[in-house]
């Protein structure tokens, strides 16, 4: 697509550059934004800063390399891809996933939404140019971390859901390192309410701004809080239960105001909701296998099989093809961060430029996800 | 005891003594022209310092501590970078005006610096309206800001140039009125008289509430006016990458950020001068032991560790708040910070005609 660099429009309008490189944008990403003074008459993303063809790649690896290559698509929510593809294989191979393994497969996802809400919280409260949370947020998010490495031997990009379960058993020290995390953290969510929730500058910046209806919510394609804070319910944990969510006893977090605050308030909820799972589970993880026997070589059946999981930004979905080869035939990811993009344009006309940054920080982009 | 009014008072007799009065008074002005710029330099490193450790403290973190004994070198160690960094000046920039926007600013910052007084006749220049000199000179800096922002021809640096100019415009208005009720109250516009009214008390004591209103008020106004968090919509880094000063690079950029701390001094200065007393001690009433104590504490401390705190008290905003949005930073001035502080002047006018205050 082609584009003249210009400065103004003809109506003495203001065009400016955020991005590739821009602190707001978290990321290379490219917005086109148009100005008059300080109000938005148009934004315009561009993307394709870091695409790097992960469907296409995808193609050409078996059905067990392909799964690595979805962390590098949201990187915050590697657990859950991981999860979602290894869905979407298991039911093309008829597998049965031992109950173990589904158990640890849930106690990750959860793990990985805090981490991932609690990074979010962070960048989200610098956005609005509060910069001290971001690190009170890597306190926790650290902690997190340090757990995953422990069981999984990497911080960021785990790779630890695997066709049939989970690639090693848990680290012996899981259990008591989660419950530490858990008492920690309850401790610290009130912390950040004092600290960012409840602080009038911060509210007045969130309330009745980037507002969206729940009908425009549903045909730009949003999912996750940004759907749900407009009081849609579209939770994937309670529409399609997967992998034992349908025995757990959590509530799904709705808003009805669909603005930025109402985004932030059901994020905070899920926190809590989180939690919750993951206290029902911490003591009960059964004992017996955590990877099904699976065969060296993964061959699935002709056919399309699709699977869907909630990650910490909404749905993502996997839909493979198969010929019946070693490779997909086709892959394609529906990621929840290009949809939650895509309403931006409607949700920021008409607001200040200074909203449209925490308007981002609320859709909770990440970048690799919507490039992907 | 030393005293530093008995040092400035020796030096200048011993000029006189060998010297006649115009060549005395150029090498005393030399002689505080270099002071200034000493304490500039002095004050430029510790404060940077003191708020990269306050940050840190606030953040969990560490802050600087490599450069020199836990970390105090650090500033000057990045100054040093900043001097031996090339200046870029970009295409297109009005070079001129690019130029001399920094200089503006610094000098400016420089010229405040005039009437406050450190100590007992320890100050620059004595003059009558010292508080309506610091008001008036202060508003120049402003343009010096508008300058940097068009003449860098950035989009970023122009929209930070702009939200700053409305900004410091607006919150001039009410930083001028709550210092005006301390001017009411004492009844004159020098700083000396200022501070010699409050003897036997500040005026943040003495004043009830009005003078209390006028305090918080002199707080928010003086942050937006030094561009502050959370009002630092001029360089909100997170949407206009870094203001006004985006295309600055090097020493022209060390100069902002110079001016920047030497302007939170100065306007916690003004504020410890007007409602804490400046270097008055801290007395109670009639307990002659205590008020004796205080006494033996030498001004130029009281002086300091009053704008210190107060500089912290600045410095705890920008680590806590969130920024306001370019609407609602107009909003609070003009609908509710100039009518307040407004009412408040017509309530201290009330207050010092009737006298209804602690004397």
């Amino acid at each position: 697509m082609q584009y003249e660099e210009v400065a103004t429009t003809q109506d003495g309008n203001l065009v400016i550059n955020v991005g590739p490189q821009h602190p707001a944008t978290h990321g290379v990403m490219h917005l086109v934004i148009t100005l008059h003074g300080e109000t938005i008459l148009n934004v315009q993303p561009h993307l394709g800063y870091i695409h790097r063809s992960i469907e296409k790649m995808c193609e050409s690896l078996s059905y067990r390399q392909f799964i690595y290559s979805t962390s590098r698509m949201d990187y915050l929510s590697s657990h859950i891809n991981n999860h979602g593809c290894a869905l979407a294989v298991e039911k093309g191979l008829q597998v049965e996933v031992p109950e173990r393994a589904k158990v640890i497969r849930v106690l990750m996802d959860e793990l990985t939404r805090i981490a991932s809400h609690v990074l979010w919280w962070g960048a989200m409260a610098m956005d609005v140019g509060a910069l001290t949370p971001f690190f009170h947020a890597f306190r926790e998010r650290e902690l997190i971390n340090d757990i995953m490495e422990e069981t999984c031997g990497a911080r960021l990009t785990m790779n630890y859901m695997v066709p049939g379960g989970v690639m090693f058993d848990l680290h012996p020290n899981f259990v008591k390192k989660v419950k530490e995390f858990v008492a920690f953290f309850r401790t610290k969510i009130d912390e950040y309410d004092t600290l960012v929730t409840y602080n009038v500058i911060f509210q007045e910046r969130m309330k009745n701004v980037g507002v969206i209806s729940a009908a425009d919510a549903v045909s730009f394609g949003c999912t996750g809080p940004v759907l749900r804070a407009c009081g849609v319910k579209s939770d994937i944990r309670k529409l399609a239960p997967y992998d034992g969510y349908e025995k757990l006893n959590f509530e799904e977090p709705l808003e009805t105001a669909g603005d930025s605050y109402a985004r932030y308030l059901v994020r905070m909820r899920e926190l809590r909701e989180s939690l919750s799972i993951i206290d029902q589970l911490i003591d009960n993880i059964p004992e017996g296998e955590f990877q099904a026997k699976t065969k060296a070589v993964l061959k699935l059946p002709k056919g399309e099989f699709y699977s869907r999981v909630e990650t910490a930004r909404g749905e993502f979905g996997v839909y493979i093809i198969s010929e019946g080869g070693l490779t997909p035939y086709r892959i394609h990811f529906r990621s929840p961060g290009f949809a939650n993009l895509s309403c931006l344009n409607h949700i920021a006309k008409g607001q200040k430029i200074g909203d449209l940054v925490a308007m981002m920080g609320t859709l909770d982009l990440v970048i690799p996800d919507i490039d992907r | 005891m030393i005293s530093l009014e008995h040092i400035s008072q020796s030096i200048h007799e011993a000029l006189s003594a060998s010297l006649n009065s115009t060549l005395v008074l150029l090498i005393e002005m030399a002689i505080a022209g270099v002071l200034v710029i000493a304490l500039f330099a002095v004050l430029g490193l510790v404060l940077v310092f003191m708020e990269r450790k306050v940050s840190a403290y606030m953040q969990i973190r560490l802050g600087p501590n490599r450069v020199g004994y836990k970390g105090f070198a650090q500033t000057a160690a990045d100054t040093l970078k900043l001097l031996i960094k090339e200046g870029l000046t970009p295409d297109g920039a009005d070079k001129f005006l690019f130029n001399l926007a920094p200089l503006l600013v610094i000098i400016v910052a420089m010229l405040i610096m005039a009437p406050i007084a450190f100590t007992k006749g320890f100050q620059l220049w004595d003059i009558n309206i010292g508080v309506l000199y610091v008001s008036a000179v202060s508003s120049i800096g402003v343009i010096g800001i508008l300058m940097a922002g068009w003449a860098s021809n950035n989009k970023y640096s122009l929209l930070g140039a702009m939200r700053s100019g409305a900004q410091i415009v607006s919150y001039e208005l009410s930083a001028g009125l709550s210092v005006l009720t301390i001017v009411i109250l004492v009844g004159s516009l020098s700083i000396n008289d200022i501070i010699a009214s409050q003897q036997n008390g500040w005026w943040i004591f003495k004043g009830h509430i009005p003078v209390l209103i006028s305090f918080v008020i002199f707080v928010i106004a003086v942050t937006a006016e030094t561009n502050r968090a959370p009002f630092d919509l001029a360089e909100a880094e997170s949407e206009l990458t870094a203001g006004f000063h985006t295309e600055y690079s090097g020493m022209r950029f060390a100069l902002f950020f110079l001016a920047e701390y030497v302007n939170i001094f100065i306007v916690c200065a003004i504020g410890a001068t007007l409602f804490f007393g400046g270097w008055m001690p801290f007395h109670i009433g009639s307990w002659e032991a205590f008020n004796h104590v205080m006494d033996f504490i030498p001004g130029i401390v009281w002086f300091f560790g009053k704008v210190f705190a107060l500089i912290f008290l600045i410095m705890w905003f920008r680590w806590t708040f969130p920024r306001l949005r370019v609407d609602q930073l107009l909003n609070l001035e003009w609908k509710y910070l100039l009518p307040i502080a407004m009412f408040n002047l017509l309530l201290t006018t009330v207050m010092a005609i009737t006298g209804f205050y602690f004397k």
